[in-house]
């Protein structure tokens, strides 16, 4: 079964972008990304999905249910993790996973004990006395606590130290072991291409490319550097050419036969042809949305 | 019952302070009532000359010499005002809060209706009002017990009520704008209950301005009518519980699909 199924889903306010036709899948236990810069329209499909936003037109189901119609029982199944938490300042923390469970009327303390002592999240703290960081752990516990089938992550790593983020990974990698759906946004690359199996990037409120995590890296461009001097110019589809003492690196999205041929007229050295990491693509997929 | 329990944690200080000072204010008008009352007959001469001025705080139909002038006029504004306050602050903020700071997020992404949240935020608003109003009145009785008075209690409790149906016209029409804005939300509220009350007081001035006493709770809270007259005015309470009641459906059909960004 699906998790999260857009169709068509699009979201125009006021001078925000929004999201134009979101066509986008995610199966039930898979760990998806959903990468983009600030702007991108990442939080907005996320808060059409969790019906803060109501779509301007097109559909979206979460688990079957429909997100206008059926936002109760979606937001029963789902747990938001929010990329800024914002809480009542005068309460503390253990009142607060108190009222979260309270809403969802399930007992969690049990599982929000366990989460408190791996993030190592103090619960009789008041929300004003806790950091940023902290703030972000108690989110967390919030999001966890009731072990939900959807998790949904909006740059949850923001404020996080190392160890912190490391331990969340491990966390959320044994909730997708236990067959927890985790929908993840990020503008961290590194953070996706470790943690996810597939992912999507959207740009300027449309997905321009979903596929697996080792596709999207694979799929779409090499990173070729050489030494020695060849002519390049020929070769029209270079990206990112970035030029040393005596070598000449670029990114590479064109036929392999006419990069032999260009390169067997050169006098070359050494050659790497290399996977770009995902970050590479990403810029490159921005860069070649930017040209047209 | 979770979000109206939370909302009576969250608002308790707001409605101690609040009930609390009003409260001790009427007492002390209470307790001042023994000290002056020999000299109301002066002071009540001395008002009566002012005219229009006089009229617009209803001292010309009262009589400063007995308690219940006195309480209608000194204990009245008072709960006017500071009632007129709080209702319209807390109801203003209710909605309003979970966006200026940025809690929504929070309360909307649980498996609550949004109708839900509506309902049992207005039932707070409407419990603390009461409570407020029945602890308050309590305090003024037991005053006027300690001092030795008799209880004029058709005065009192009419009054009493009066305010009380002010409060919750006032809290109506504030919830339902607390739907629309998103921060400066105290700022309308206040602005609102002030409003009304300068209204109220120009609709006193002249009988050409008598038309406004139509457009504002505090002309159904005119102690002077309430007491000469021993009724509340009907009509302008139906018109005040249809303001009441166009805010809180406002409230109603907005809230459940506003877009919270």
């Amino acid at each position: 079964m699906e998790a999260i199924r857009t169709d068509k889903l699009t979201k125009s306010y006021g001078k925000a972008r929004g999201i134009i036709d979101l066509e986008l899948t995610v199966e039930e236990g898979e760990f998806f990304g959903f990468i983009g810069p600030n702007g991108a329209g990442k939080s907005t499909t996320i808060r059409t999905l969790l019906g803060l936003l109501s779509p301007t037109s097109g559909a979206a189901s979460v688990f079957g249910m429909d997100i206008v119609r059926e936002k109760e029982g979606i937001l029963r199944r789902v747990g938001y993790l929010p990329s800024e938490a914002f809480f009542y300042p005068k309460m503390r923390v253990r009142d607060l996973l108190k009222f979260s469970a309270d809403l969802r009327k399930t007992d969690c303390s049990a599982e929000a004990a366990r989460l408190c002592e791996r993030l190592q999240l103090d619960t009789e703290r008041k929300i004003d006395e806790l950091s940023f960081g902290n703030r972000k752990k108690a989110a967390i516990v919030c999001a966890l606590q009731s072990k939900p089938d959807l998790l949904i992550l909006d740059e949850p790593t923001g404020g996080l130290d190392p160890l912190m983020q490391r331990e969340f990974f491990d966390i959320l990698q044994e909730r997708n072991r236990e067959g927890s759906t985790i929908f993840f946004s990020s503008h961290v690359l590194s953070e996706v291409q470790r943690n996810c199996t597939r992912a999507a990037v959207i740009r300027q409120g449309k997905i321009i490319a979903c596929d697996s995590v080792s596709g999207l890296a694979k799929a779409h461009a090499k990173r070729v550097t050489i030494h020695g001097s060849v002519d390049l110019s020929r070769l029209p589809d270079i990206k990112d050419k970035q030029t040393g003492s005596g070598s000449v690196s670029f990114l590479y999205n064109g036929s392999m036969p006419d990069l032999l041929r260009c390169l067997s007229s050169g006098q070359i050295t050494d050659l790497t042809v290399a996977e770009p990491d995902l970050e590479e693509v990403f810029l490159h997929f921005y860069e070649e949305e930017d040209a047209k | 019952m979770t979000i109206l329990k939370h909302e009576f944690r969250q608002g308790r200080t707001a409605f101690w302070i609040w009930t609390g000072v009003i409260s001790v204010m009427l007492s002390v008008c209470v307790f001042l009532y023994t000290e002056v009352r020999g000299e109301m007959d002066a002071v009540t001469n001395l008002f009566s000359s002012f005219g229009s001025f006089t009229a617009a705080f209803g001292m010309d139909r009262l009589n400063f010499g007995t308690l219940e002038g006195f309480y209608a006029i000194e204990c009245g504004s008072m709960l006017g005002i500071g009632g007129a306050f709080y209702a319209a602050i807390t109801a203003v903020n209710m909605l309003s809060k979970e966006e200026s700071n940025k809690t929504a997020d929070f309360l909307l992404t649980h498996p609550v209706s949004r109708r839900r949240i509506l309902s049992e935020k207005l039932l707070a608003i409407f419990v603390q009002l009461t409570l407020m109003n029945l602890i308050i009145l309590g305090m003024s009785l037991l005053s006027i017990i300690v001092i030795g008075e008799p209880v004029p209690w058709k005065s009192l409790l009419l009054l009493h009520f009066a305010y009380y149906l002010l409060q919750l016209e006032i809290s109506g029409i504030c919830y339902g704008i607390s739907a629309f804005v998103r921060r400066g939300s105290v700022g309308i509220g206040l602005g609102i209950a002030v409003l009304l009350y300068f209204v109220n007081l120009i609709s006193n001035l002249s009988e050409s301005a008598s038309v406004l006493k139509f457009f504002t709770p505090f002309a159904y809270c005119d102690g002077a009518d309430i007491i000469t007259t021993g009724s509340l005015d009907g009509p302008k309470i139906a018109i005040g519980a249809g303001a009441c009641l166009a805010g809180i459906l406002a409230a109603w059909f907005h809230y459940d699909k506003k877009d919270i960004t």
